[in-house]
């Protein structure tokens, strides 16, 4: 068994009296991806912002690559930088092109030499399938294809982690498809992923462990055919039923 | 979603809430002492100059201030009067002329041309040239029920002056609403104008209020500039004061006084700047 790349032990965090995780384990092995699933509002985008240290949590520890991110002491910037965070709404710079997008963080978080980070950049988009449009600005693209250099922005750096916030909820469901194959390679290449989705299809093709999310916790997890097809506990049965309807 | 109370912080959080805390503490006692150090050397170098006993004098005098303060007062008193009336005139016209700016369809086409021309001219002239132009031009027309006050005329020119601007920040604002915003009031029956007074301006009218609020500070201050036209205000009435003995403390009594105007205003803005909350989703960063 690998060491952990995430561990996450008794995770909190409350908005004023509204406690919205209570008490949150999970462990992520590098190549593993797991996908969230829950209710809308039972925590899962706060989850992955807690790991990607957006919010601050109210207690627990959370160990990234063996270190403790929750100490006050870490440099959020640095942890941030090992780490890919892809969003519902893409989140483009909509001032930028789709390669200024995609090399942003190269120049000036990584340090990378100008021409090195546009060969990088360039090859990345080749592999979400967009060379060609390495000229066009974010508006023009269509919202599968913002999604898809939003994945490219994230991965460019090799972030050891990536964390993908409800990434095809946005999307015409003919456009679902394309932004679900990318990931599909991804995992092929043995990126480590953290995930939440409303695609129960794609979360029993590629997860390694599926977590249901419930009142503030993890309340049920395990192998994909396990959770989704036969689950033990009533609540994980209920929300499955319930959208499936 | 469960509400807990029974929850304690863990060892960990206790320990991390101490650090923050105590992290807190020594950054206010670094700014204190930074800006005791700051503060205090500056104070240092005007105090130690040759000159300062003379400027002292000059400008710093506390039985002329004591003497000039009534005169000042009433003269800011007359500041305050012109800067709220002719913030309600401004707003008004302002408004007015933003709205025939973003009017669509040939038939407007003259609203918008006059209203071009209205801000192209008004924003180009110095506010003084147009103080002078109607503070001494308007009464000389002896125009029937119209007052040839130089006060009449100098919040004429004030309103005109300061209307040109705002009204290019009503027009930011109003064209700053995403046309969806229209679509969906259009959509549901309501026609230009009303779309225009229940969802467009309300909501154009939130995003530039701290902006105009900059303005309306900026109006407190130019208000004084109708003096030029012989109205005793904050500032004429100190330079009479001053006149006496060539002391210039008077303009420092109203210097201070206006500072003290501005900043409650300063900090409403603040204040309401933060009510709008520009920090969104994540807050933290």
């Amino acid at each position: 068994m690998n060491e952990p790349l995430l561990h996450m032990a008794g995770v909190r965090k409350a908005f004023g009296s509204h406690v919205v995780l209570r008490s949150v384990d999970l462990e992520i092995e590098p190549g593993q991806c797991v996908v969230l699933i829950g209710a809308s509002g039972s925590g899962k985008s706060t989850l992955l912002r807690c790991v990607n240290l957006l919010e601050q949590v109210d207690d627990g520890v959370i160990t990234f690559d063996g270190r403790d991110i929750t100490d006050p002491r870490v440099d959020g910037d640095e942890v941030r930088s090992r780490m890919g965070m892809v969003f519902q709404s893409y989140n483009l710079f909509p001032h930028l092109d789709v390669l200024g997008n995609v090399t942003l963080a190269l120049l000036k978080v990584h340090g990378v030499a100008r021409e090195e980070a546009r060969e990088r950049g360039l090859a990345m988009l080749d592999r979400v399938g967009l060379a060609a449009k390495s000229a066009a600005r974010p508006d023009d693209l269509s919202g599968g294809q913002q999604q898809r250099v939003a994945i490219a922005r994230a991965l460019v750096a090799n972030p050891r982690l990536m964390l993908l916030d409800e990434v095809t909820s946005a999307l015409d469901p003919e456009l679902v498809g394309e932004v679900l194959d990318l990931l599909t390679d991804l995992k092929r290449d043995g990126v480590t992923m953290l995930l939440n989705t409303h695609e129960m299809g794609f979360a029993r093709d590629v997860a390694d462990q599926v977590c249901f999310l419930h009142d503030g916790t993890i309340h049920e997890s395990g192998m994909p055919e396990q959770v989704l097809g036969d689950p033990r506990k009533d609540r994980t049965r209920a929300f499955l039923s319930r959208i499936r309807a | 979603m469960e509400q807990t109370t029974d929850w304690q912080p863990s060892d960990v959080q206790r320990e991390r809430d101490v650090w923050r805390r105590r992290r807190t503490l020594r950054s206010a006692a670094i700014a204190a002492l930074s800006t005791t150090l700051l503060v205090g050397t500056l104070a240092f170098a005007v105090v130690s100059s040759p000159g300062w006993e003379r400027v002292q004098a000059t400008y710093f005098h506390w039985p002329k201030a004591v003497d000039a303060f009534p005169a000042v007062v009433e003269g800011l008193w007359l500041n305050i009067r012109v800067m709220l009336v002719c913030a309600v005139l401004i707003v008004a016209l302002s408004l007015t002329i933003a709205v025939m700016r973003t009017l669509r369809g040939p038939v407007a086409f003259p609203l918008r041309m006059i209203g071009t021309a209205y801000v192209d001219i008004f924003r180009g002239l110095p506010l003084l040239l147009v103080l002078f132009l109607l503070g001494f031009g308007g009464p000389a027309l002896n125009l029937t029920g119209l007052p040839t006050s130089a006060l009449f005329w100098g919040c004429a020119a004030l309103v005109l002056s300061y209307s040109a601007y705002v009204a290019e920040v009503f027009r930011a604002g109003i064209e700053s609403i995403h046309p969806s915003q229209r679509l969906a009031g259009r959509s549901l029956g309501l026609t230009y104008s009303q779309t225009l007074r229940h969802v467009v301006l309300p909501q154009a009218w939130r995003r530039v209020l701290p902006p105009l609020m900059n303005d309306l500070v900026s109006l407190q201050k130019d208000s004084g500039l109708i003096a030029v036209l012989g109205v005793v205000d904050a500032i004429r009435a100190a330079q009479i004061e001053t006149a006496r003995d060539f002391n210039y403390t008077p303009y420092v009594v109203a210097g201070f006084l206006f500072i003290c105007l501005t900043i409650p205003m300063a900090r409403l803005t603040d204040w309401y700047a933060k009510k709008q909350g520009f920090h969104g989703a994540g807050g933290m960063l």
